[in-house]
């Protein structure tokens, strides 16, 4: 074990510190709607984002609806069947999990727990909210124009996706699409700008950077891979616009659709996918890294014992984000580029993997020795880490360019996705709006109605996902309405494939368990104190609960220690939060 | 006790699925063994690597579970066993990779004697051309493609006039011949997908891309499409034959090349312009 010394920081007193000029809001708008406080801008992100991602749910129940009992329902034909496909996923994983991260836990828990009144710039902050917002209103309208939202793929794949041989793209759905993806992105740069500075400039005396929970370090590197990756996708988005509307040709050879010869020429397919890509991988980072963080922090508090390997995690979470730039055509290895790209993407990707397991063995490690309290926040955790691993170990399979050639494009990479940056992180929302309810609305989340809503929708998950890697095996192709005849797939594939939708409904009912657990309990939940789960962090040492405006006291807390001084031998009580001043000898790590 | 009872029955249920399956990858009919293999391969390590983590953790979940009185350890790091763990995953990560790389390279290194076959794919169907007599295939080009020339074979190319031209009919190929498949795309993204081949590569219009096989099974197969096309991508199907060498013998000596598809229509335009 490291020696672990009660650091000695010169420990300032806070009137030192110049106090923060908050905005103060005078009524109801400034107050609730157009309000500049990060709790409220969370709150309004979260409901948004988890609003849309319900449209996602029923859009994946159509889908499951078509792959599990084809030729039943004439509503579904190939063209709504690529829309709802298309819909589906850029919802979940921009519009969902990246703004529900950070946007929604980003602005409640970066201020909170780093001992900060506010945001550094509030009015940017409720800027980014509103356009936000924007973006999902011009995303849903693509719904209700003619021909409908485009049936691209959510990756967008030019010439196809403006061309007339896919639903909306030569109508004005892949035109919205676009236009929402380029309003999301000047949306999230400020919201992101701003979390990036708050952490580097706000935080409270005493709290050095490696005294930040693991929450705040994952949600604030995967914003500064949101910065440094999204501007390439909003440079794809703005060439394809042109592209659609002024007939340039970044992205279109010269083609023939149907006999015709366009006008295109001399632009390459494949820089788009290099773009979209140079995003797309960083992304799924976005999204993992703030579930890393947050899953360290649930199972740390809930087994009441440090997490193992602090510094190990901090520098995982930087190296696996810093890699994450230089994986990104492992999406392209059968795209045509230049073969040898192969040796050295499959090589990146591999590597990647060890910082990736090392998070997982410390994740296992802290529960050793640990006081396993098994609340919805640890089962949440604990269903990250089966579903984690699980999709990480087949990425393995995807990663190593050898094997990905029999399994690219097949079902096995859909089960492969949906595992690692769908259901995993999902788990991880799910366990930390159980843990962090309290805080917010000042009472418990039901327990009871946690506990089943976390079982059902923990196994009925790996009900469909762990089945449907077989299906990709047998070769069956991903993004196909149905089968139709060839001979290599079994009869069986159909009743299997009707299993994982009756289990996909299941879940997906189960969802209504959770929504009405969150309003009940707004009224009737069990009041919650200001601590209930006798945590270290900041955020559980606030005056008020809900905190108000300003977050802290009159006074802004004072850092003494890590957060994670838990069980810590010596201390009168299982837990030292971190502006506890108590001197114990073991105490105060890192 | 129930949580650590769920875990175990998930991993022991996961396995059983697995040994059990009837869902499995097809019989292959190329030389690419290899990447069955390396599935197999990546199968057996990750599986070791699942079951052991995950029992690990439901031992923890069963035996660290919350008592009355129990204290938590505290341990926030230790070196040496974070240093095993990093050398071992690594160890473990070669392991996957080094065969891969090796395979890969096979992969991406066409052999001398390859035939060249080209496949052509467009909304929503698939073309074929063979090299005829000469062996080598003319040059083609999308802004080439008309109504009498649906391929867009350059008609200048001497090399060209003797390419086999195959629509709206079945490829074949040799058992035992390596072939490079040159792709190519009329229109939007398409990918040439035989399971049993095991190889695909996507086929991109405005370049030619092309991977390398050596058919060993003699058969029938279905061709699908494998990269997102527009609505009829689910319906672009097709079929490939691997005959043996007389079968195939017969059937090219059918087929007629593209000067004579030219001149064909060149008759039927002067019969045409008769009154």
């Amino acid at each position: 074990m490291a020696e672990i010394e009660n650091d000695s920081l010169p420990i300032l007193p806070p009137a030192e510190l110049e106090e923060v000029e908050l905005y103060h809001a005078t009524n109801f708008w400034t107050k609730y709607v157009f309000s500049q406080d990060a709790k409220i801008i969370a709150i309004q992100y979260s409901g948004v984002a988890i609003a849309v991602g319900l449209v996602a749910l029923v859009l994946s129940s159509l889908i499951r609806l078509q792959l599990g009992f084809p030729e039943m329902f004439d509503f579904i034909t190939p063209e709504t069947y690529y829309q709802f496909v298309t819909m589906h996923g850029m919802i979940m994983v921009v519009y969902l999990l990246t703004a529900l991260f950070l946007g929604g836990f980003g602005n409640y828990l970066i201020p909170l727990m780093i001992g900060a009144r506010d945001m550094a710039f509030p009015y940017v902050n409720m800027l980014s909210f509103w356009i936000y917002f924007l973006a999902v209103l011009v995303l849903v309208a693509s719904f209700f124009v003619p021909g409908g939202p485009t049936g691209a793929g959510w990756t967008l794949y030019p010439p196809q996706a403006i061309l007339s041989g896919t639903p909306g793209g030569q109508g004005l759905g892949i035109i919205l699409m676009l236009l929402s993806l380029a309003l999301f992105i000047i949306g999230f740069t400020m919201g992101g700008l701003n979390y990036v500075v708050t952490v580097l400039q706000m935080r409270t005396r005493g709290m050095t950077m490696m005294r930040l929970p693991l929450t705040v370090w994952g949600i604030f590197t995967a914003t500064v891979l949101a910065l440094l990756a999204f501007p390439a996708l909003l440079v794809a988005t703005v060439m394809m616009l042109f592209d659609r509307l002024l007939e340039t040709s970044f992205f279109m050879p010269s083609l023939v659709e149907f006999g015709d010869h366009l006008s295109y020429g001399g632009g390459s397919p494949i820089l788009f996918q290099h773009l979209f890509w140079f995003f797309g991988h960083p992304e799924v980072y976005i999204v993992a890294l703030p579930a890393f963080g947050i899953v360290s922090d649930l199972i740390s508090t809930h087994a009441r014992k440090n997490i193992f390997g602090y510094r190990m995690m901090v520098w995982a979470i930087v190296g696996i984000g810093a890699l994450s730039f230089i994986v990104w055509a492992h999406h392209m290895y059968v795209s045509g580029m230049h073969p040898y790209f192969g040796f050295f993407f499959a090589t990146t990707t591999l590597i990647i993997a060890v910082p990736t397991a090392l998070k997982v063995y410390n994740w296992i490690l802290t529960l050793w020795n640990g006081n396993i309290h098994l609340t919805t926040p640890m089962l949440f955790s604990l269903g990250f880490i089966v579903t984690f691993l699980n999709g990480g170990l087949t990425g393995l399979f995807l990663g190593n360019v050898i094997v990905d050639i029999p399994l690219s494009d097949t079902m096995f990479v859909v089960a492969h996705f949906h595992m690692v940056m769908g259901v995993a992180p999902i788990l991880v929302i799910f366990g930390a709006i159980y843990h962090w309810y309290p805080k917010v609305a000042g009472r418990m989340l039901d327990e009871r109605l946690g506990q089943i809503h976390f079982w059902v929708t923990f196994v009925g998950s790996y009900l469909i996902f762990f089945p449907m890697h077989y299906i990709g095996l047998v070769g069956v192709p991903r993004r196909y309405p149905e089968l139709g005849d060839a001979a290599f797939i079994p009869d069986s594939v159909a009743t299997l494939n009707s299993f994982i939708s009756l289990a996909a409904f299941t879940v997906g009912i189960a969802q209504i368990l959770f929504l009405y657990n969150l309003f009940r309990s707004l009224r009737k939940g069990q009041p919650s104190g200001h601590n209930p789960w006798r945590a270290t962090t900041l955020e559980w040492q606030t005056a008020q609960t809900p905190p108000g405006h300003g977050n802290f006291g009159p006074e802004l807390p004072l850092v003494y220690r890590w957060p994670y001084d838990y069980s810590v031998p010596g201390a009168s009580e299982d837990f030292l939060a971190q502006n506890d001043p108590a001197q114990i000898a073991k105490g105060g790590s890192a | 006790m129930k949580t650590a009872l769920a875990l175990v029955v998930l991993v022991i249920g996961s396995v059983v699925f697995h040994l059990l399956s009837p869902w499995w990858w097809t019989p292959i009919a190329t030389n690419w063994v290899f990447m069955d293999n390396m599935i197999s391969l990546t199968f057996w390590i990750t599986g070791f690597v699942y079951v052991v983590i995950l029992l690990f953790v439901a031992y923890c979940v069963y035996k660290f579970r919350y008592r009355e009185g129990r204290v938590a350890a505290y341990e926030p790091e230790n070196n040496k066993l974070e240093t095993w763990l990093t050398v071992l995953t690594s160890l473990g990560v070669a392991a996957l990779l080094a065969p891969g790389l090796v395979v890969w390279f096979q992969f991406v290194t066409v052999p001398e004697d390859a035939t060249e076959v080209e496949v052509v794919g467009q909304q929503w169907s698939w073309s074929f051309r063979l090299p005829g007599a000469d062996g080598k295939l003319g040059t083609a080009d999308n802004r080439l493609i008309s109504d009498d020339n649906i391929l867009g074979i350059n008609p200048e190319d001497p090399y060209g006039q003797d390419d086999i031209v195959i629509d709206g009919d079945d490829l074949h190929l040799a058992v035992g011949q390596p072939v490079k498949m040159l792709l190519r795309s009329v229109d939007v993204l398409h990918n040439f997908y035989v399971p049993e081949f095991r190889a695909k590569m996507d086929m991109v219009p405005g370049m030619i891309t092309y991977y390398w096989m050596e058919p060993t099974r003699v058969g029938t197969y279905d061709v699908l499409c494998a990269e997102l096309c527009g609505t009829g991508h689910a319906y672009m199907r097709g079929t490939v034959l691997i005959d043996s060498d007389e079968d195939y013998a017969l059937w090219i000596s059918e087929q007629t090349t593209f000067a004579e598809m030219s001149t064909y229509q060149k008759i039927e335009l002067t019969n045409l312009g008769d009154p």
